[in-house]
């Protein structure tokens, strides 16, 4: 007998019947099928070769078999450690839950010199102080900062416009440097300004204390003055000189820009993003509108539907694959982290895209007057009345009473996409996320109706073009794995 | 290690009296007293014999005198010229035999724990052999406390070193005890490990800087299998390596270059980064065609020329994904110009040659070369090239 053995002999899957590891589908269209497994992996296949897999009929030696068996959609007489590997991707996947809450939301005045008629928290700029955050508060919100496990920390200021409350800023960054002498957690601060009140007393000390800077811009100079009023009509002025300011005091990389969409935006796709090279940005976040707040009540919300969102986001994210065909390296954001979760074992920390979602757990705000809210949204949702995601005060409550409250552990709970009617039997459930306060405002319940659901609507159909798109080209393919493992 | 078993060896009648030993050589005229007790003496000069030393080593072709022909000596041949301060070696006057364990001035020096193995991999390079050698741990566990403490790194391999199991650990936690500065790479084929007690074992040793190079050769499970000629072995080759990396210890994840496994490259690399983008390093090798690799050419051969695009594939895949890829064994004008920067100078000195053709590159100093043991197969693309390209 010889002492090597061909390579047939190694090969027993074929042998007996495979046994599917959990698997679901989606129609792509027309005859083809995206499959997905429990870890996101996923494969096209046109419905022939599904339905031969469903029923049990794929034969060992089709090629499909070997790429669905390397993906972990099935095991056989020759093979199970596929069992172990998804058990893996599945732990990495849920292990950070341990470490939770990494931002936190420091709302550190109300006052703004803007007038967004898409704000939906801000309050006129006049020099009353009933809407600053004090530093009693402050105070205990780092208490409560402090107790989270994470090991990460990110302490935001947001508005209003936050420089008008600087001596706060400059506190609570004091205050938590200090605190974090003992904790001795991976600390970053972010102030999200407008740049229109921009001194270079707030850019020395940014520059002195490492603060990240983060704005608002949202396309060229008419499209960005008409959703940005304030007086003088020279907000787009304002932040293109304070991104330049800022970024030669802090560094390139230390200043970021993110735009709201409006009805006026949908039309302006190209312009908006040509607005970001322009500015030599290195991407752009196409960002959906939210419903909360002013929003509603001036109906910008209700003034077009997803659809239209979506073509304006296609519109955009075609312009963007173009300019980096051409050479260009830029990159969509919300494609990125989709991608992320399609393309990598890794997940995105953007709260909209986790499941269990992120209220809570992803991130905190501390109200200018204490009270604390489970995400920004819900903070909005406040404004107009409705305190469902109000956990507390910080000066009432302590740490666990807070993060214990039935306000965010039933939200919570109901947010596991894949325990979710209408999401559990998903093919894109893996990549999508959970949006209990979106549900919950607009349709008064956290898990929500799907079919019903913008959230649902926005997000397939997103999964799917990015899909499509990438399976139809290569090197658009290669464009998604870069920007997959970029973020 | 250098496995050299010289032919014409001869020891003196004092040396086959006293037996065998492991000792550490010296060329130093003032080594102090109580260390010339337990080591050798390398004669560069006859003129100039130092006294009292355990053992004399003489590779001069001159005749022994003075101290060395009463104390235990062996002459050697030319080819043992290398030995040097520092040096450590086996010598068995019974059998007549002399080995060399450590030589100082070379960068990297490892050491073969077992020629048994659980694997039959096409390619080995160091067939197995079902021999009882367990003689060879001993002689290991006496060379390590001899080794100069300063030496940058060593190497376990095999055989399959994890086929020691307990005395496997023991031969670990002594590298760490003797050798706090060193580096250990253990070349193992993983499968060992698939026992978690194994792998919690060797992570207790919390050896300081441990790596263990495992070779994972496809994507599916049944051509990994046929590379190495073992049912079963690449789900527990798998297991061995999720266990590993539980406990915290470092993972070179191997793969041989060879014509079953160079079309699923790039799936290779894809399912490394999807399911183990935790591993710290990956190797994809050329081949030595020595060992098996020769008996089994028509099976394995291929050009290296004729899998670039998919060698490029996979290690864009890997990179992307931000794990430390490198590429052994491989010559930089055979390779596509932008995976030149990954190539390693991995083939070691004594084994290390090149060819004709390669005079007058530009690039050659740069170059892995070729294995000496390789013989004439290598590929067709070879050429010099006459630039700083690379």
């Amino acid at each position: 007998m010889s002492r090597f053995r061909e390579a047939e002999h190694f090969d027993s899957s074929g042998d007996g019947p495979y046994t599917m590891l959990p698997w679901r589908f989606t129609n792509l269209r027309d005859d083809q099928y995206v499959v997905t497994n429990m870890a996101g992996e996923y494969l096209s296949l046109p419905r022939e070769k599904l339905e031969s897999f469903a029923t049990g009929k794929l034969a060992a030696d089709e090629a499909t078999y070997a790429e669905l068996k390397a993906r972990h959609f099935l095991i056989d007489d020759d093979t199970n450690v596929a069992i172990d590997l998804l058990a893996l991707k599945t732990r990495t996947k849920l292990a950070p839950l341990a470490d939770f809450t990494g931002l936190h939301i420091f709302v550190a005045t109300l006052r703004c010199e803007h007038s967004c008629p898409y704000c939906q928290v801000s309050r006129a700029n006049d020099n009353r102080t009933e809407f600053d955050m004090s530093e009693a508060t402050a105070t205990k919100s780092l208490d409560l900062v402090f107790q989270s496990p994470s090991p990460a920390i990110k302490i935001e200021f947001q508005g209003g416009e936050p420089l008008l409350n600087f001596s706060l800023i400059k506190f609570v960054v004091g205050e938590a440097k200090k605190r974090n002498e003992a904790a001795r957690r991976d600390l970053a601060f972010v102030i999200a300004t407008n740049l229109a009140v921009l001194t270079d007393e707030h850019l020395e000390f940014a520059r002195e204390h490492d603060i990240l800077i983060s704005t608002s811009l949202d396309g060229p100079a008419d499209l960005h003055n008409r959703n940005r009023p304030r007086p003088g009509r020279d907000s787009h002025q304002r932040a293109i000189d304070g991104i330049k300011r800022a970024r030669s005091a802090l560094g390139f990389h230390h200043v970021g820009a993110l735009m709201t969409t409006t009805a006026a935006s949908l039309a302006r796709a190209k312009d908006i993003i040509d607005e970001y090279v322009h500015m030599d940005f290195g991407g752009i976040f196409l960002r959906p509108l939210s419903p909360y707040g002013f929003a509603i009540k001036t109906k910008f919300y209700q003034s077009y539907d997803q659809r239209r969102w979506l073509d304006f986001y296609f519109e955009g994210l075609d312009y963007i694959i173009d300019l980096n065909l051409g050479g260009l390296d830029f990159i969509e954001h919300y494609a990125a982290m989709v991608l992320k979760k399609m393309l990598t074992p890794s997940q995105t920390s953007y709260v909209d895209l986790m499941s269990p979602a992120g209220i809570g757990i992803g991130a905190l705000v501390y109200n200018y007057n204490g009270t604390v809210y489970v995400s920004d949204e819900s903070r909005m949702l406040a404004e107009m009345g409705d305190e469902t995601f109000a956990l507390g005060n910080v000066h009432d409550h302590g740490f666990a009473e807070l993060m214990l409250s039935e306000k965010l552990l039933e939200p919570l709970e109901k947010s596991f996409a894949a325990s979710v009617p209408g999401c559990s039997w998903c093919a894109f459930e893996p990549y999508c996320g959970s949006d209990p306060v979106f549900h919950h405002a607009t349709q008064g319940d956290f898990v929500g109706k799907k079919p019903l659901s913008a959230f649902c609507t926005r997000n397939m159909a997103v999964f799917r073009g990015l899909i499509e798109r990438m399976e139809a080209d290569e090197k658009v393919r290669a464009i998604f794995e870069r920007w997959a493992n970029l973020i | 290690m250098i496995p050299l078993r010289a032919r014409s060896i001869a020891f003196n009648d004092a040396a086959i009296a006293t037996g065998g030993r492991i000792m550490r050589l010296s060329t130093n005229l003032e080594r102090p007293a109580p260390l010339r007790r337990s080591e050798g003496f390398v004669i560069v000069d006859a003129e100039n014999i130092a006294p009292g030393f355990a053992w004399y080593i003489s590779c001069a072709g001159e005749a022994l005198k003075g101290a060395a022909l009463d104390a235990p000596s062996v002459e050697l041949p030319a080819e043992f010229g290398y030995l040097g301060d520092g040096d450590v070696i086996s010598v068995e006057p019974k059998s007549g035999t002399v080995r060399v364990l450590f030589r100082r001035v070379s960068a990297y020096n490892h050491f073969l724990l077992t020629e048994r193995c659980n694997n039959n991999c096409l390619m080995c390079s160091q067939p197995p052999r079902a021999v009882q050698d367990g003689w060879i741990v001993d002689e290991i566990l006496e060379a390590l406390p001899l080794i100069d403490r300063s030496a940058r790194e060593i190497g376990f391999t095999g055989g399959e070193p994890t086929l020691l199991g307990e005395r496997f650990i023991e031969l670990v936690r002594a590298t760490e005890s003797y050798l706090p500065n060193t580096s250990l790479h253990v070349l193992s084929n993983g499968r060992n490990f698939a026992n978690d007690r194994l792998a919690a074992s060797v992570a207790a040793v919390r050896h300081h800087d441990l790596m263990l190079g495992i070779p994972l050769y496809s994507d599916l499970a049944h051509l990994h299998d046929y590379v190495v000629q073992a049912d079963g072995a690449f789900d527990e080759t798998v297991r061995g390596i999720l266990n590993l990396k539980r406990h915290g210890v470092r993972i070179e994840i191997r793969a041989v270059l060879q014509r079953p496994t160079t079309e699923r490259l790039p799936q290779l690399a894809r399912f490394i980064a999807r399911n183990l983008l935790f591993a710290d390093h990956v190797a994809l090798m050329g081949l030595e065609v020595t060992g098996f690799a020769k008996a089994n050419l028509n099976r394995i051969w291929i050009d290296p020329v004729d899998y670039g695009s998919e060698l490029r594939a996979a290690v864009k895949i890997l990179m992307q994904a931000g794990i430390k890829t490198s590429i052994y064994n491989s010559q930089l004008c055979v390779l596509p110009e932008d995976l030149r920067p990954y190539a390693r100078r991995s083939i070691s000195d004594w084994k290390q040659e090149y060819l004709p053709a390669c005079d007058g590159c530009s690039v050659r100093a740069k170059c892995a070369g070729f294995f000496a043991t390789s013989g004439m197969k290598h590929s067709r693309a070879i050429t010099p090239i006459f630039s700083e390209a690379a």
